[in-house]
């Protein structure tokens, strides 16, 4: 599935919802069955402070593929994690860096990754790319 | 003063934000502490200014100029009634409680020497805490920290332990924003002056739920916020005890605050615009004068015992959940419900809250050590004003079991 097809697949999924309490009943359950980071893994190289929630970030690449994993002391802020890490992980660096995250607006969460936010998740996706783009440089 | 009864309702058509509905619920707003809503009266006011009021003030020939600099100077001596201070000059328009603050850090700290003690208190908000440290670290003064009970009452014991001819200042916060805690500054005021300490008390808290008479507190200094008591953004207050005011150098230099310039030196104006360098927030103190006037119309005894039965009766409900923690449970205390809730993050029960058009405010209220010291990494805060009502808070507690409900499951 192509990164296009996998945000398609989350819009259609949100699109049944069109109460927001059950859209964000979704998204704390999807928060819920994200798994959680090793404590030995959230470390302070790895911590993305925001004003609202913090968020821990790992990188892998396997294969030439980017293998994101991350956490967060919040359950909504994680669950929007579990759907960026779906959409991200088994992509190539090229694409992480080039990618348009489009669904995130289309399900009505683009007040999350909001400058002014402050939960971390801006600064998450901006780290994502970054670290696709030193391994492209390496 | 003339008041009509105290009735909510009434006071709600005021309100024109409190008629909205987000998300398709009616906006419940319960983050006053954060800033308050603006009555129409303040609207009108702001309009009509720029509308056909707009000059720059002082020193206009000009009727509109003349006109402006009349509604502002009117303006000063409202809010100078207001809170009781003994003439105009005592009254100095500032950016807010911050800029105040900041004032009196830069201005009276100039004279502080190397040893001499600031006293705040462990509940301070960053604005009481930061401008001391920079005053500090550049007069090598010593900042002293009054504990609290977790409670979030303050130790008047340690406070008189620590009061001594080095303490030059007392800054201290009214009214709690992130516990609501109502600090006894009388008593404080009249130990620290006893020293010969000054006391400056950050009422950004307290001059929207109190009646505040500076003259009776006898506080050297008062700071607060225009948004915060139903006026404009980027207008505050500074008021300070007029002898005081006349000792300390000004703070900026610019325009307005000087009495002659040449190059060799430059005099400086009167109070209160030796402190106003610069065109001032004209609108903004003119629309400050119209809230308080708005409030003068009010039965503000009435509005206060409104607002202290509305957080009992919010904190009455809220303390029978199982697993939530009252941050903030002094005998004195008013207008702020500040908890916890174990395993749930605050960030979580706002944004779930804020789906059901209930509006609080979670974090750490810009009260980070006051956060260490109960060691959270912040709350979620619903604070009232006049015009919220019990049926809302109903509303804001079946929200809050809901959202509770959805995150434990």
């Amino acid at each position: 599935m192509s990164i296009q097809e996998k945000q398609q697949e989350i819009i259609d999924e949100f699109a049944i919802y069109d109460d927001w309490m059950d859209k964000y009943e979704y998204i704390i359950e999807l928060g819920k069955s994200v798994p959680t980071l090793a404590p030995e893994l959230k470390t302070k190289e790895r911590l993305i402070e925001g004003c609202q929630s913090n968020v821990w970030l790992a990188t892998e690449i396997k294969d030439g593929k980017m293998h994101f994993s991350a956490d967060s002391d919040a359950i909504i802020t994680k669950g929007i994690i579990g759907l960026l890490i779906h959409v991200y992980n088994n992509e190539s660096p090229e694409t992480v860096v080039q990618s348009d995250l489009f669904f995130i607006s289309q399900i009505g969460l683009a007040e999350h990754l909001s400058p002014t936010r402050a939960n971390g998740l801006l600064s998450m996706v901006k780290r994502m790319k970054t670290e696709a783009l030193h391994s492209l440089s390496k | 003063m003339e008041h009509t009864p105290f009735s909510v309702s009434a006071i709600r058509e005021h309100f024109p934000a409190l008629q909205q509905k987000v998300y398709g619920k009616p906006l419940i707003y319960f983050d006053n502490g954060a800033t308050s809503q603006k009555p129409q009266v303040v609207l009108d006011t702001l309009a009509k200014y720029y509308a056909i009021e707009n000059a720059n003030i002082h020193r206009g020939v000009h009727y509109l100029s003349q006109q402006a600099t009349s509604a502002y100077e009117a303006a000063r001596r409202t809010i100078q009634q207001y809170i009781g201070a003994k003439g105009p000059e005592e009254i100095i328009f500032t950016k807010g409680a911050t800029d105040s603050i900041n004032l009196v850090a830069f201005s009276f700290g100039e004279r502080l020497k190397p040893g001499d003690e600031i006293l705040i208190s462990a509940m301070e908000h960053h604005s009481n805490i930061v401008p001391w440290q920079l005053l500090c670290e550049r007069k090598g003064c010593v900042l002293r920290v009054i504990p609290i009970s977790k409670k979030g009452e303050l130790d008047l014991e340690a406070f008189e332990q620590m009061l001594s001819e080095r303490t030059k200042l007392l800054s201290i916060i009214h009214i709690s924003n992130t516990l609501g805690t109502i600090n006894p500054v009388k008593e404080l005021i009249a130990k620290a002056h006893k020293v010969g300490a000054k006391v400056l008390l950050d009422g950004a808290q307290s001059i929207q739920h109190l009646a505040i008479d500076v003259k009776d507190l006898n506080c050297d200094f008062y700071t607060f916020s225009g948004h915060k008591v139903y006026g404009p953004t980027g207008i505050g207050v500074l008021y300070g005890k007029e002898e005081l005011l006349e000792t300390m150098p000004p703070y900026q230099g610019g325009g307005d605050m000087i009495a002659k310039v040449t190059f060799e030196r430059s005099t400086y104006n009167s109070l209160p615009l030796k402190f106003e360098a610069g065109t001032p927030h004209i609108a903004g103190a003119i629309g400050l004068g119209s809230a308080i006037s708005f409030l003068q119309s009010i039965d503000m005894q009435a509005a206060a015992a409104h607002e202290l039965e509305l957080t009992k009766y919010a904190q009455g409900i809220l303390d029978t959940f199982e697993g939530l923690h009252i941050i903030g449970e002094a005998k004195n205390k008013t207008s702020v419900v500040s908890f916890t809730i174990d395993q749930m993050h605050p960030f979580d029960i706002g944004t779930l809250l804020d789906k059901q058009g209930i509006a609080v405010r979670t974090g750490h209220h810009c009260t980070q050590p006051l956060m260490d010291f109960y060691q959270i990494p912040g709350t979620v805060r619903a604070s009232f004003a006049f015009y919220n009502t019990k049926e809302e808070i109903d509303t804001f507690v079946a929200a809050l079991e809901r959202s509770m409900q959805i995150l434990g499951s």
